[in-house]
């Protein structure tokens, strides 16, 4: 069989995201598994147990400071000259800002076709995507050059199967053109212990309702009782009360966990787009009218600084 | 500063959209076409930095006659000129396509900054700023949350999942911008009626030196095969809290086996 490659996502302070571990998952479906580390001095060592957990048979590793020190173009030209090298039955990327990227430039100095934003794929290169806000679902297919696909998280269940991986380490070879933009910082924001949004099986989020930036702790307490991440509305980051990258909406992010919490959010188009593709929603809202109230599997109208003590206080009891 | 801001034509997100049953491309002839709701922040942007520093601010459009409608609604914003490509040819170009063809529109221009948003509501592709700056051989500063100008140095503040990175480059470049950057202003009337009589070129692919083939359904790389709208949720269980409903809603995530 032949290999599909995997660029994996890791951080520095959790390792191997989840999104790489579904695409690993997905890869077994299509051939043999690689992962393709590319980072800084080191970076593969951290990983590689995770990675053959869940049956990488091999890993290349690009590691240098140019990849770590400039913004994607490095990593792109590497990657590149691998595809070409191996010539892979498949490329997955994760369907995240950087993940993108690299496919982009990719796409461009192979002159191959893309497809973003995948849930499935299967062996004969045919994707499943959701478009426009998740109303529609898109059979589609790369008729340029290889599949080269970036998979959404949460589109797969990440299973284990256990390999030993070889580990090859490539040459970095990359050209002053992709040295063009330099990474001076690298700033880490809060987000505690709390899973990653698009990654989280549970997210809870607040929208205008909640009232201010300290009600935001009630959306944080219920989040950490259940597990889950912490998302905002449109109106509740515009408001201040919560930052930017975890507003959940058509200008934010889509999320697609088992389980979606909305708390004092009224469900206009614009957050639906980031989140209704949850597989179960449950809204709490003082207006019964309110949207979101369509798309809630259970729905609860009422003053969420009552709802919400309470259900914490119950799932505490519970525990 | 030269500056080109990169807009885009797409229906309406606060309204249905759909792909087309004949040929599955995106429906613009029923929907509400509006400029892509980022490339408002990236116009803003771009007059703010030829406020600043001076220079001239350029819309970059390709897209269908119809497009000349949020050409000249950019334009009412304070922009001062726009190039248009527009050509039959160019109807179900690919994502990698449409990138040859900006690349080369760009190429005549002659922009120290290319500013685009970060993303189209329509597609969320992510892809255009990269292939872009790939083709051209320039930096790409992506997902900027602030960028600051200074001479010929651009600084930004890339936000990430973790946290933002700063990034810098020299210009030419092209940056990326999110919805947190800035607010934009709205046209003032003197603006809109200043908009009617600002040049706007239109630049065809034989004026770019694209073939025909390089675009379109023909030098897509990518195809859709089929579409289907999915079906609507429907809404559960509603009850109204008199007292209980925070212990009703637990009971509800027990038996989903969430607590």
């Amino acid at each position: 069989m032949s290999e599909v490659l995997v660029v994996v996502e890791a951080t520095r302070e959790f390792g191997v995201k989840k999104v790489t571990l579904e695409m690993l998952t997905l890869a077994r479906e299509l051939g043999t598994p690689s992962a393709v580390v590319l980072g800084g001095p080191g970076a593969a060592e951290a990983l590689s147990a995770k990675l053959g957990e869940y049956g990488a048979e091999k890993i290349y590793a690009a590691e240098s400071e140019e990849i770590d020190g400039y913004l994607v173009a490095p990593k792109a030209t590497v990657l590149a000259e691998l595809v070409k090298r191996v010539q892979p039955a498949a490329v997955l990327l994760a369907s995240a800002q950087e993940g993108k990227e690299i496919a982009a430039r990719l796409a461009v100095k192979l002159d191959n076709g893309i497809l973003t934003d995948v849930v499935g794929l299967d062996a004969d290169g045919t994707a499943t995507q959701v478009a426009f806000a998740g109303s529609t679902i898109v059979k589609s297919k790369v008729t340029r050059g290889l599949p080269l696909v970036t998979v959404r998280p949460n589109s797969v269940n990440p299973t284990p199967a256990p390999a030993t991986p070889a580990v090859e380490q490539l040459t970095v070879a990359v050209t002053d053109t992709d040295k063009l933009a330099k990474v001076v910082d690298r700033v880490a924001e809060q987000r505690g212990s709390r899973p990653e949004l698009t990654e989280a099986g549970i997210v809870v989020s607040g929208g205008r309702g909640v009232g201010n930036a300290d009600n935001f702790k009630l959306v944080e307490e219920l989040a950490d009782l259940l597990g889950g991440a912490v998302g905002a509305s449109r109106a509740a980051v515009d408001s201040g009360y919560y930052p930017h990258q975890f507003q959940v909406g058509q200008t934010g992010k889509t999320v697609s966990p088992q389980l979606y919490v909305a708390l004092g959010i009224s469900g206009a188009i614009q957050h639906r787009a980031g989140m209704q593709t949850s597989k179960t929603i449950v809204a709490v809202n003082k207006d019964g009218e309110a949207p979101i109230f369509e798309l809630a599997d259970f729905g609860v109208v009422g003053d969420l600084f009552k709802i919400v003590p309470q259900a914490a206080e119950e799932i505490r009891k519970r525990k | 500063m030269n500056i080109v801001v990169l807009v885009k034509q797409v229906p309406d997100s606060g309204a249905d959209r759909n792909l087309r049953t004949d040929d599955n491309t995106v429906d613009r002839g029923s929907a509400n076409n509006v400029i892509n709701e980022m490339d408002e922040y990236a116009i803003e942007e771009a007059l703010k930095i030829k406020e600043a520093h001076g220079g001239e601010v350029t819309i970059l459009t390709m897209g269908p006659d119809r497009a000349t409608e949020s050409i000249r609604k950019a334009l009412s914003m304070g922009p001062d000129k726009a190039v248009h490509v527009v050509d039959d040819a160019l109807h179900g170009s690919c994502a990698v396509a449409t990138s040859k063809v900006l690349a080369a529109a760009l190429g005549q221009l002659n922009a120290d900054l290319v500013i685009c948003g970060a993303e189209s509501t329509d597609g969320r592709v992510q892809v255009m700023p990269h292939m872009i700056a790939e083709r051209l051989g320039v930096a790409a500063l992506t997902g900027a949350r602030k960028l600051t100008v200074d001479g010929a140095t651009l600084t930004v503040e890339r936000q990430t999942e973790e946290g933002y990175e700063v990034v810098t480059a020299a210009t030419p470049a092209v940056v990326s911008v999110w919805d947190t950057i800035n607010e934009p202003r709205y046209p003032s009337f003197k603006g809109i009626m200043a908009a009617k009589k600002k040049p706007v070129q239109t630049f065809s692919l034989a004026d770019l030196g694209v073939a025909p083939a390089e675009v379109g359904f023909d030098g897509a790389t990518s195809a859709v095969l089929e579409h289907t709208k999915r079906p609507p949720r429907s809404g559960g269980a509603k009850i109204t809290d008199e007292g209980e409903g925070g212990v009703k809603l637990v009971e509800f995530l027990a038996t989903e086996k969430f607590v």
